[in-house]
């Protein structure tokens, strides 16, 4: 009898440590991401697996997709259950929350506006720099060939304007006339405007077309790796800091129940673990001590205007006045 | 009643599953868009979908469109000619390749067709030396274009000139007509409907290509900036009623060449008939 009730209890155990190892190992994250974070998250979704498993809590699995930030934006309110997203720009966020997806103050969550890394805005010149291309204000000469992305259709181009329309603030003394007629000139000098930050990586690097390429600086740091010889980086003294930030999508996390789990990941990009893995793919991270291990290939001396500068009172603001039809981007290429 | 019954047995079920097929799968889709478009009131999707970029991107859109779908008719008729009449080694192999464009992700044929034709490609350099540039202009756009619809006019053609008797023509022959006019009385006007419908299914595949033309095409605005691009435009900014009224005027626009291609088929076969 006390044999077989044992025997019983045995198999109840068993099948108790079968059933929970399998909730352990069917654990899945999906991670809504942006283009340029292939790489990141590869190495990073890795190093969270073993800390996870570390702390006895089971295998994870992390589901990656890229894209367009909007556009990944855009599948997650229309759908595509994200636990996390990490998008190249605050209001692609917003406008989850503005679906009722992510609850209000969502950037207050984490430290730094929710941005673990940061990154910005530099020119990638072919080698030995033939044009002489060191500022912003080089950018509108006469046949200096400027390759961007659209900022209509690509966000982390938006930076790239911003960036310009920054330094022609403080070189014509906030003159928004000055500073449109600034950028219009820019804007003519580009020969393609690419829909998205690959595809002008692509023109630049493969194609040949163009003397610069306006890009983010993981960007450029991937292109230099890639192709050594072939390229510089010029760092303009001034630039912008571009936050791209991460969130916890709380309707499918609750659904799914993977809130503990989505929490702990974003969390640990700010690890020293998470913050070396962003600086070891050119993201400039944003704990302080961190950045300095990296000060080979960043330019710590940089001044950065945030998009929360008065000059453009954070994303909403600078979204309509510049990017939203009619603004002052259609403005530059109207006739 | 019962008469036709016999002819066509299940037609009430049939008929049933066609439509509801159809309704689901276009009509529904196409309703929803009209009910986006709804957001905006009558003014706004006018003003919106006429703005002069838009109205420029049209002109590319259709423009190249047009130009690729007749290049395809001449060379895609040339080319389903040769594969249906010649026997030759390799035949097959070349019949397989007309595919290829079906079968490709558009995105990687724009990326390689834009390599090709930069003024750094194997292509694009020695045409540059002429002073030609073919990526990042119009021209690029309809090589893109050609690229993609090419399968269309072929596929189109390829199973009528099989139908089609070489015996018409030696009779033609005997009665002393040259080349030129068996081509012209005798293929053409047996070609004439399948040319019409791969004419019709290039070009609006051409319309509404982005993925492809994209790479190629610079996006420049008022010089190569597509219609499907202003599309995509507002859909990054959430607008997404101004996306349909871009997208609605160029369903009309798309709807009225097609009625034209058709009225067009319908003369000529009526031309033909009498």
């Amino acid at each position: 009898m006390s044999r077989r009730v044992a025997m019983v209890l045995a198999l109840l155990f068993l099948f108790g440590q079968v059933a929970a190892g399998r909730v352990l190992a069917d654990q899945e994250l999906t991670n809504v991401s942006y283009d340029p974070t292939r790489e990141l998250y590869e190495a990073y979704n890795e190093a969270f697996a073993r800390h996870w498993a570390g702390l006895g809590k089971g295998d994870v699995t992390v589901v990656q997709s890229h894209g367009g930030s909007a556009k990944q934006a855009r599948s997650v309110i229309e759908g595509n259950e994200a636990d996390v997203v990490t998008l190249a720009r605050a209001i692609d966020v917003t406008a989850i929350e503005e679906a009722g997806l992510i609850g209000k103050g969502w950037q207050g969550r984490l430290a730094r506006n929710s941005c673990p890394y940061t990154s910005t805005i530099v020119f990638l010149v072919r080698k030995g720099n033939p044009k002489g291309i060191r500022d912003w204000g080089d950018l509108a000469r006469e046949g200096v060939g400027v390759i961007t992305p659209n900022p209509k259709t690509s966000g982390g181009a938006r930076w790239n304007y911003l960036a310009a329309w920054a330094w022609a603030d403080a070189q014509y003394g906030h003159d928004d006339a000055r500073n449109e007629e600034f950028v219009k000139k820019v804007f003519d000098n580009v020969l393609v405007l690419d829909s998205g930050a690959r595809g002008s990586t692509n023109t630049f690097v493969q194609n040949g077309q163009g003397d610069v390429l306006l890009a983010w600086e993981n960007e450029a740091y991937l292109s230099l790796a890639e192709r050594p010889g072939e390229f510089e980086i010029v760092t303009p003294p001034t630039s912008i800091l571009a936050e791209p930030p991460v969130a916890l999508v709380d309707s499918y996390v609750d659904k799914k129940g993977t809130r503990e789990l989505a929490t702990a990941y974003l969390e640990y990009l700010y690890s020293d673990e998470g913050q070396r893995i962003a600086g070891s793919h050119y993201y400039r991270p944003g704990n302080p001590e961190i950045i300095k291990e990296f000060s080979g290939y960043f330019d710590l001396s940089l001044k950065l205007v945030t998009i929360d500068d008065p000059l453009f009172g954070g994303w909403e603001a600078a979204q309509s006045r510049h990017f939203s039809d009619g603004g002052v981007f259609d403005r530059i290429y109207s006739r | 009643m019962t008469a036709s019954r016999k002819t066509i047995p299940g037609f009430g079920l049939t008929m049933g599953i066609t439509t509801s097929y159809l309704g689901f799968f276009v009509l529904l889709p196409m309703i929803s868009l009209a009910l986006r478009a709804a957001d905006l009131s009558l003014g706004e999707i006018v003003s919106v979908a006429t703005d002069a970029r838009v109205l420029s991107s049209y002109r590319v859109s259709f423009g190249c469109s047009l130009l690729a779908a007749a290049i395809n008719a001449v060379f895609g008729t040339m080319l389903a000619w040769v594969l249906v009449r010649y026997r030759f080694p390799g035949r097959r192999m070349i019949d397989g390749l007309v595919e290829l464009p079906f079968a490709l992700p558009t995105a990687v044929a724009g990326i390689a067709l834009t390599s090709l034709t930069a003024d750094k490609g194997w292509i694009g350099a020695p045409l540059a030396r002429l002073g030609i540039a073919v990526a990042y202009t119009r021209a690029g756009i309809v090589v893109a274009l050609v690229f993609v619809t090419l399968p269309f006019v072929v596929r189109s053609i390829q199973p009528v000139l099989e139908e089609l008797s070489p015996d018409y023509e030696e009779a033609g022959r005997t009665l002393g007509a040259g080349g030129f006019t068996i081509f012209r009385r005798v293929v053409l006007p047996e070609l004439r409907p399948a040319l019409l419908t791969g004419f019709s299914l290039a070009f609006a595949r051409g319309l509404g290509e982005y993925g492809s033309v994209i790479f190629i095409a610079g996006n420049r605005p008022f010089r190569t900036e597509i219609a499907p691009l202003m599309i995509v435009t507002r859909l990054e900014e959430f607008m997404y009623g101004q996306a349909t009224a871009v997208a609605l005027f160029m369903l009309l626009a798309s709807f009225a060449v097609m009625f034209l291609v058709n009225r067009l088929q319908i003369r000529a076969a009526a031309f033909a008939g009498g």
